[in-house]
């Protein structure tokens, strides 16, 4: 497997300095791995902080800046950060008015960010969390660890953000947030499985005519295994699964999301087959995005996430954010 | 009894045998998981080791106290809390006393465990790390070496289980068949503290 890099420790590292030298709009510290928007901490408006392990990119980091996230901390490639590096972040921009700490539904990732919380409480930070867990793939949380956090996380993020942004306090900000995930619902599949940097290898063998359905973005297979589909078939097969669990009152926001090694030509080919999917069945869209936001390193393949929204929510999302890979209005 | 060197050599055992052991416990995070616990592992145990080379410890709590919060800062990922919590919980409950006893370390190794399943929410037969220690911790009586083998026991028992905790839980029927390779590095913990005690 070849890959753009110098080896395989130093890949995050490696790419948090390139993302400085990028975007000066933000500061970016390597060494402790925490992306702060530069205007920090912002006065008397509550800040977000989110982040997870890296190879989703632009999740978490590519989200950071007015409108969206105040602060992204990126863990090993799939592996979440640690505390201090929540802490780090959250220490750093917090105005005064509290902390939302965005976390999806990942063991590691709410383990290390319920201790985060704990340490930023003991320094007198306001905490509160969101939980995002819109994966309708896992059925059973009895017998799980939980819905895992995929693709309704950039709803969550870009939502609760604006609602930041324009000084609501962080009860509002978090139920806000709370109301976008609990809306929320997402489907991906794969047609192949992702190389991590560390192993070099596929993490899962997915033979030539065979794809994925159910996947998370942790190059983990998903639940199950059926012979290659069309993209009208995929799309079927996807909003069907979403709409199984969800019924939609009012018209929704869709996000068409490749896991990274899919070209625009398939994803903008796939949308219109999920749109196909949606007027058939009766439901309105307000508003689409179709790219690469939630990846999961070089897998090929793709996610659809719906949200149902009202007004306030559509005028949330419709609100101006300037971050690395969401960018609109200002 | 048991010194704070007996605690060195355990933590410094256990970084030595988890890197020796990196290559399988990613490989078998691979089908279940996603490929990184031995890496992951590694990463802290060495940052460990380092950390214990550099600060004092003088009791033997004071050295997992220490150990913990180290992995708690190096690991992330479900197991840089949950072997953090172990270590650091265990360290707790045996106090600063300079010497303790092997019944002592049985009954901190257990508050240990206890306070693992807390915070993961694992019980034994999940599939997890738990899997591990519980039978290590009630054959510790025994001895380290009954312990070391308990666990290694443990580990190779989750291969038939379906997984309800963590990543390999996503998969539900398709964990079937493979070792867990947190239980697996639990009995590498295990059996370092056999060795340490070998010395």
């Amino acid at each position: 497997m070849k890959m753009l890099i110098n080896v395989a420790e130093t890949v995050v590292a490696d790419a948090l300095r390139g993302m400085a030298a990028a975007h000066p709009e933000l500061t970016v510290d390597v060494e402790n791995r925490v992306i702060v928007r530069r205007d920090a901490p912002v006065a008397g408006k509550v800040a977000l902080v989110s982040g997870g392990g890296s190879g989703h990119e632009p999740l978490h980091g590519g989200f950071v800046g007015p409108g969206m996230l105040s602060a992204a901390c990126p863990g090993e490639v799939f592996t979440s950060p640690v505390p201090d590096q929540m802490l780090r972040a959250a220490a750093a921009v917090n105005s005064g008015a509290g902390v939302l700490f965005v976390v999806k539904n990942y063991t590691g990732d709410v383990l290390n960010f319920d201790m985060a919380a704990e340490l930023a409480e003991d320094e007198g930070i306001q905490i509160a969390k969101v939980l995002v867990n819109d994966d309708v793939a896992v059925t059973d949380s009895l017998y799980t660890a939980g819905r895992r956090g995929t693709g309704a996380t950039l709803f969550v993020e870009k939502i609760a953000g604006a609602a930041a942004d324009e000084g609501q306090p962080l009860e509002r900000v978090q139920a806000v947030a709370a109301q976008v995930n609990e809306n929320s619902r997402s489907f991906g599949v794969a047609l192949s499985a992702c190389t991590t940097p560390a192993k070099g290898s596929p993490t899962f063998d997915l033979p030539a005519g065979e794809l994925e359905l159910g996947i998370g973005i942790h190059g983990e297979p998903g639940r199950e295994r059926r012979s290659m589909m069309t993209s009208g078939e995929i799309a079927d097969f996807a909003v069907h699964a979403i709409l199984e669990d969800m019924t939609p009152r009012n018209p929704v926001l869709v996000l068409v999301n490749g896991m990274g090694a899919t070209p625009l030509l398939e994803l903008y080919g796939f949308n219109a087959e999920v749109q196909r999917v949606l007027t058939q069945r009766g439901v309105a869209v307000a508003r689409t995005l179709v790219g690469n936001y939630v990846t999961s390193l070089d897998m090929a393949g793709a996610s659809v996430t719906l949200c149902q929204i009202n007004e306030d929510l559509l005028r949330l999302w419709d609100a101006p954010v300037r971050t690395a890979g969401l960018r609109w209005g200002m | 009894m048991l010194d704070a060197d007996f605690f060195r050599r355990w933590m410094t055992a256990t970084a030595a045998s988890v890197a020796r052991e990196a290559e399988r416990l990613t490989a078998l995070d691979s089908p279940i998981g996603d490929a990184d616990h031995g890496s992951n592992l590694q990463r802290g145990f060495t940052a460990v080791a380092a950390v214990l080379d550099k600060e004092e410890t003088e009791t033997p709590g004071a050295v997992l106290v220490l150990a913990g919060r180290q992995l708690i800062s190096t690991v992330g990922g479900a197991s840089g809390p949950l072997y953090g919590t172990l270590l650091r919980r265990t360290g707790k409950a045996l106090g600063d006393a300079a010497e303790v006893s092997e019944e002592q370390l049985t009954e901190a190794l257990r508050t240990g465990v206890d306070a693992v399943m807390q915070l993961g929410g694992a019980a034994p037969g999940d599939k997890t790390m738990i899997d591990a220690l519980v039978p290590a911790v009630a054959a510790l009586p025994e001895g380290f070496a009954a312990a070391a083998a308990a666990a290694e026991q443990g580990a190779e028992a989750t291969t038939p289980l379906q997984a309800r905790k963590g990543r390999a839980s996503y998969l539900g029927e398709r964990s079937i068949g493979h070792q867990d390779p947190g239980a697996t590095s639990s009995a590498l913990l295990i059996a370092a503290l056999a060795e340490a005690g070998g010395k």
